[in-house]
């Protein structure tokens, strides 16, 4: 007992020490971007008519004459520490204005993995207990499409059926303007804050606007799960053990949703956490099609601003939670497979 | 059919026989794959496009504004209609193909180098070459590629080039592992020990007998990658960091129809279903490829 | 009193394919009561096939086809999948031959065993595991409670087929399908697992079916044999009787048999007379011997 802990603990250091290695390696990434671009650091503040001593000034007190390492060393203290600079977009530190815009885009984020997950596990159940059959060709069909369509093409596709032509959902944005400022932001999440606050229309409105971007986010991130699903599902169903609970007079229901779902939910954690990394991923293409608040507006607004600080800063937090999302399907796997648990 | 059946002979007389008659057997597994015939068609029209488009209409055509013109309908004059600035849709979807089609080379040649170069010494030597080689790997596994090309595009400024590099620095990775897997499987077979104790160099070894085995595989892969490349591109491009105005880049086409949308549809539309259609044709293509060379055929 | 639990005439398999049908199994007729009768046979042969169909595990798209397939009253010939199911596990038996393979590798055996129990006779949780615990101590295995809360890559392969008769045996059937029950285990081990099997087809006046492809291993557990090829049952005898075969092929196998107490230079190899291949005018059918306990 106590060796299954320590391996377990040793793998558990282990994968700790994967995270922070790759975390470290994309802030090289981010602070190479930030000191080595083609606008001089010091031009953008001073302004390119400042004397020579102003330059010199500025340039020591950014630190711009130590060691490169040092330089490194400085910024991974001031990221520690939650320093990502202020946005010369909204002149305030970039760290508030991400805690801000980020809850927008988790709440779309968090719907569309829902959808996917829901509806994308059992539609690749039933395509591999259906091989070859229609509801299989449908769902590969659909799957197929998915993958091929461009997300930003799709959401204008949507808007322009589904709320130009047919009313059927509310457009761009989060909240229509009259609903502004009513529900007090508790979590950041609109529906969520105005059920707290009890204010019914806002949530009716709130969720009008988020179901367009949703669902298709979500049909796209069903186009993946269900795909995986089919796959490790097929690939269950040609074991021994299939056979073998088939041979007890076990349902074909229990051989699947028991058995052989039971083999395979370690794989599909590892797909829907790749999902969501995913889904954060592309909130920028999402959000600029439905103008909506989040953190992939900001990063893309930004990036027109040429606020640097906030584009690193964004990148940064995308980037540390899609790393921590890949290693985090690696632990689950590493601790939960009755198998792996044991080769220490 | 004398070629057929000299290609089909179930004992070759050449080497190069073998390995022709080898692809013909491929070629007729693959032609039964009807999804993937499909994807080969899409592909190869892409192509086509590509390479005749300035044959078939003017390039000029394609840049030159005419605002008398601007925002029309389908007609016979112009199948796809004209955009904001006039111009012919159809001529610069074909003349956008050539874009898409430059980024996905450009992308694939850097590609699959880098994975190579990573992956074939990881598998070969093993140890701890191994080990680095795939933390680095690793590392990069976990960047996000379109935030990752959005800050670099920060930096850099937007631009064609600068989309290919961010594209493919975050793109090579799978090869590497792909390559790495391939490598360790061939290391231990009897022929490469049989190369080795003719006195053939490590790098001998490696480029001679193993590359070539890597390929195919390579080639599935980077077929079922070009979808995903492909709309990267074309979400950057979307957001203005690909390339630049007046080129017919099918992304920036999309965005710029975004403002037209509701009463021109045709102006974002059509240059995002040639994105959805080529994305499509090579998913079906890999598919098939896949299929086909995992014997399911 | 009819002691056939088992009749089955004219059975075929047939797979259909782009290249012609393939027929793997082919007119096959046999009688089983309660004894032990082995089907020896090659990779190929349909042995394995022939057991398949008896449970109904035989899948689409292949076609299975029979004059008559009955189970004591039930005609098989008429069970829809729903039937089977009621069948298997409760009626007729399976046993697989990688116990590492044919078990789910994430839940614990005896739940596993205990499934059975439940699905069978809808028992409650305790009283299932109380059913688990009593079968697993019935295979002699020590510390039962212990054994129940293992995983399959735990135990032995000598335990882990003890753990899946366990498991197929626990709601009471009449017929028990060996499929190479022992091909994957140690020599040693493979009669401990055998003398088990029969000390619990015995017990229980239940009748065996052993597929196997050792010859030997055949002739000295089973009471009758069966000899398959290509599809074809080719021999039928008595175990004690198989030195008078009357096959070509039964006598080559029979002949490349290393024996203990001669001494020969070279064993002879099988030569494959492609004429055995061919359909039999009249296919082989045998009554069931009606050995009691």
């Amino acid at each position: 007992m106590a060796r299954r802990v320590a391996a377990s603990l040793r793998r558990l250091g282990a994968l700790l020490f994967s995270v922070v290695l790759t975390f470290l390696g994309l802030t090289c990434v981010t602070f190479a971007i930030g000191r080595f671009m083609p606008i001089d650091p010091v031009i953008a503040i001073v302004g390119d008519k400042a004397s020579q001593e102003t330059y010199d000034r500025v340039y020591r007190e950014l630190g711009l004459h130590e060691p490169v390492i040092v330089q490194y060393g400085n910024y991974l203290a001031r990221i520690a520490q939650g320093e990502f600079g202020n946005s010369v977009m909204t002149a305030r530190p970039v760290l508030e204005d991400l805690v801000r815009v980020f809850p927008a885009t988790i709440e779309l984020a968090a719907l569309a993995l829902v959808i996917g997950v829901v509806f994308g596990i059992p539609a690749g159940v039933i395509a591999a207990t259906n091989r070859g059959r229609w509801p299989d060709q449908v769902m590969r069909f659909l799957s197929l499409v998915g993958y091929s369509m461009p997300v930003f093409w799709l959401g204008l596709v949507g808007l322009l059926l589904f709320y130009a032509k047919l009313g059927w959902v509310e457009g761009p944005g989060r909240l229509d303007v009259m609903y502004d400022d009513i529900v007090a932001p508790v979590t950041g999440m609109l529906t969520i804050d105005a059920l707290l606050a009890g204010e019914d229309e806002v949530f009716a409105n709130a969720l009008g606007h988020l179901v367009l971007p949703a669902s298709i986010l979500g049909f796209l991130s069903l186009a993946y799960v269900a795909r995986m699903t089919r796959s490790f599902m097929l690939e269950q169903l040609e074991q021994e053990y299939i056979l073998a609970a088939l041979a007890k007079g076990l349902s074909p229901w229990r051989v699947v949703w028991v058995h052989a779902l039971g083999n395979i939910w370690v794989q599909l954690v590892t797909v829907i956490a790749l999902t969501f990394g995913s889904l954060l991923e592309g909130a920028v293409l999402t959000e600029t099609v439905f103008a909506w608040p989040g953190l992939g507006l900001y990063m893309k607004n930004s990036l027109f601003a040429a606020d640097l600080n906030a584009v690193l800063g964004g990148t940064l937090l995308i980037g540390a939670i899609y790393i921590l999302l890949n290693m985090l399907s690696d632990l689950v796997y590493a601790l939960v497979d009755p198998r792996a648990r044991d080769q220490g | 059919m004398a070629m057929r059946a000299w290609l089909l002979d179930p004992a070759p007389a050449s080497r190069r026989q073998a390995r022709l008659g080898g692809w013909f057997r491929a070629w007729l597994a693959f032609r039964r794959n009807t999804l993937g015939m499909v994807g080969l068609a899409i592909v190869l029209l892409l192509l086509a496009v590509a390479a005749f488009a300035p044959l078939i209409a003017d390039p000029a055509s394609a840049l030159t504004q005419t605002l008398e013109n601007r925002l029309q309908p389908a007609t016979w004059a112009h199948p796809f209609g004209t955009d904001e600035l006039g111009r012919d849709i159809l001529v610069r979807v074909m003349f956008g193909a050539r874009i898409t089609l430059t980024i996905v080379v450009l992308v694939s040649l850097i590609v699959v180098p880098i994975g190579l170069a990573i992956g074939l010494p990881a598998g070969y030597f093993g140890g701890w070459i191994d080990a680095a080689l795939m933390r680095v790997t690793d590392i990069f596994l976990a960047f996000p590629r379109l935030v990752l090309a959005l800050a670099f595009a920060a930096a850099l400024g937007p631009g064609i080039e600068n989309a290919v590099i961010a594209i493919a620095l975050t793109a090579w990775p799978p090869y590497a592992r792909l390559a790495r897997a391939e490598t360790m499987t061939r290391r231990r077979s009897e022929f490469i020990q049989a190369a080795e104790l003719q006195g053939a160099s490590h790098l001998r070894i490696i480029s001679t007998q193993i590359v070539p085995l890597c390929m195919p595989s390579v080639i599935i892969r980077l077929t079922l990658d070009m979808a995903g490349i492909i709309l990267t591109a074309a979400g950057l491009g979307f957001l203005g960091l690909g390339a630049q105005p007046p080129s017919p880049e099918w992304g920036a086409m999309v965005s710029t129809g975004r403002e037209v949308l509701l009463d021109q549809w045709w102006v974002a539309t059509i240059p995002g279903l040639a994105i959805f259609v080529t994305s499509l044709g090579f998913n079906l293509l890999g598919d098939g490829l896949r299929d086909v060379s995992s014997g399911r055929g | 009193m009819d002691a056939t639990l088992l009749r089955v005439r004219n059975l075929s398999v047939t797979y259909p394919s782009d290249t012609g049908d393939f027929r793997a199994v082919r007119n096959v007729s046999f009688s089983v009561g309660r004894e032990r009768l082995g089907i020896v046979g090659e990779s190929g042969s349909g042995k394995s096939t022939t057991g398949r169909a008896i449970m109904g595990l035989v899948r689409h798209p292949a076609r299975v086809a029979s004059d008559e397939m009955m189970l004591g009253d039930t005609d098989l010939r008429r069970l829809s999948e729903r039937g089977f199911r009621r069948l298997r596990g409760k009626r007729i038996a399976m046993v697989l031959q990688d116990p590492k393979y044919s078990l789910d590798p994430v839940m614990q055996v005896g739940q596993q065993i205990a499934e059975t129990h439940r699905t069978h006779l809808s028992s409650s949780r305790a009283a299932a595991k109380q059913a688990a615990l009593e079968m697993l101590e019935a295979v002699h295995i020590r510390d039962p409670e212990r054994v129940y809360h293992m995983y399959p890559h735990q135990v032995s392969g000598g335990m882990g087929q003890r753990i899946m008769i366990a498991m197929m045996l626990i709601a009471g059937p009449e017929l028990l399908i060996a499929d190479e029950p022992t091909s994957a285990l140690d020599v040693t081990v493979q009669s401990q697992v055998l003398s088990i099997m029969d000390e619990l087809v015995r017990g229980r006046g239940m009748g065996l079916i052993l597929i196997s492809h050792n010859l030997h291993l055949v002739s000295s557990f089973c009471d009758r044999v069966l000899v398959m090829y290509a599809g074809q049952v080719v021999e039928v005898c008595a175990a004690s009787r198989l030195g008078e075969a009357q096959h070509p092929y039964t006598r080559g196998l029979l002949a490349a048999l290393p024996e203990l107490g001669r001494r020969r230079a070279e064993l002879p190899q099988l030569q494959r007379d492609p004429a055995w291949m061919e359909d039999i005018a009249t296919p082989l059918e045998t009554p069931a011997l009606g050995v009691g306990p």
